[in-house]
């Protein structure tokens, strides 16, 4: 028998993809009911994904919008 | 038989002025449709450049060739996929594999270990929230542009763009199996990167 922590390392990036099939989601959260240490870096890394698509957030400048619209094909 | 000639060429030129007019038309809402993506293109082609210099380049060429071909959009799919996919083929066309990383970097002990570096390495605050705030944004920036292209891409596209693996494979002309591995590589990689730009602020 496998260490169920390392069966629930396994699942946790499915399980944040949100790919798992509902008997292994059952299985992943019961663990996590009872694995205190394994609820915290589940939770950590929803917080890491968060936090990473928070700081990457980005906006393009004025001058390259405008430089966008005048790509159009004009109408003749 | 010159009669009906006649006959035949004055029928259809309202039927080609109407079919210009439709074209003329589907091509304005195309290209009112790709601008309304552009935020949304930006942000990840920010992320799949290697500086805010060559995004802008990178978007730029792809709304010229997205409006030049235009009509090989198929109405009703998913244009903001469209799009990203002209621009990275536009970006591996750039010649920018040139600097692809070694692809054998020792993958480190598993997926936890930035949790515990960060657990560890800290004041004996535990909340994950807090724990990830240790992170600094230029740390997640820069650890980012550190990831091999190849995994990269596939981060970038899921992670940030919030395409289905489906999406990216598609967009990356990749098999779905392979863009899952270099997904979870590419994690990993970053956590390993973010763990030693954590360790280098502690020191």
């Amino acid at each position: 028998m496998k260490d169920p922590c390392a069966h629930c390392e396994e699942m946790m990036q499915p399980y944040l993809d949100h790919v798992l099939t509902d008997a292994e989601v059952v299985a992943a959260e019961a663990h996590l009911d009872d694995c205190e240490q394994c609820r915290r870096r589940y939770k950590f890394e929803e917080s890491l994904r968060i936090y990473v698509r928070k700081a990457t957030d980005t906006h393009m400048s004025a001058e390259l919008r405008e430089k966008l619209a005048a790509l159009r094909i004009p109408l003749d | 038989m010159a009669h009906a000639g006649t006959v035949d060429r004055v029928d259809a030129e309202p039927e080609e002025a109407q079919r210009l007019a439709t074209e003329a038309r589907d091509r304005v809402r195309f290209e009112e449709d790709a601008l309304a993506l552009s935020d949304q293109v930006y942000r990840v082609a920010r992320h799949l450049a290697n500086s805010r210099e060559d995004a802008d380049e990178l978007v730029q060429e792809t709304y010229a060739r997205a409006f030049r071909s235009w009509r090989s959009f198929q109405a009703g799919t998913n244009m903001r996929a469209w799009l990203l996919r002209i621009l990275t083929n536009l970006n591996i066309d750039r010649g920018r594999r040139q600097q692809r990383a070694p692809q054998m970097q020792p993958l480190e002990a598993n997926d936890y270990f930035l949790y515990d570096k960060l657990s560890e390495s800290g004041d004996g605050v535990s909340d994950e929230d807090k724990v990830v705030e240790r992170l600094s944004q230029d740390d997640i920036v820069s650890a980012l542009s550190a990831v091999p292209h190849d995994f990269r891409d596939v981060l970038v596209l899921v992670d940030l763009g919030d395409f289905s693996y489906a999406d990216a494979a598609q967009i990356l002309d990749i098999p779905v199996g392979t863009v899952m591995s270099r997904l979870h590589r590419g994690r990993r990689i970053l956590k390993r990167e973010l763990a030693d730009a954590a360790l280098e602020e502690a020191t």
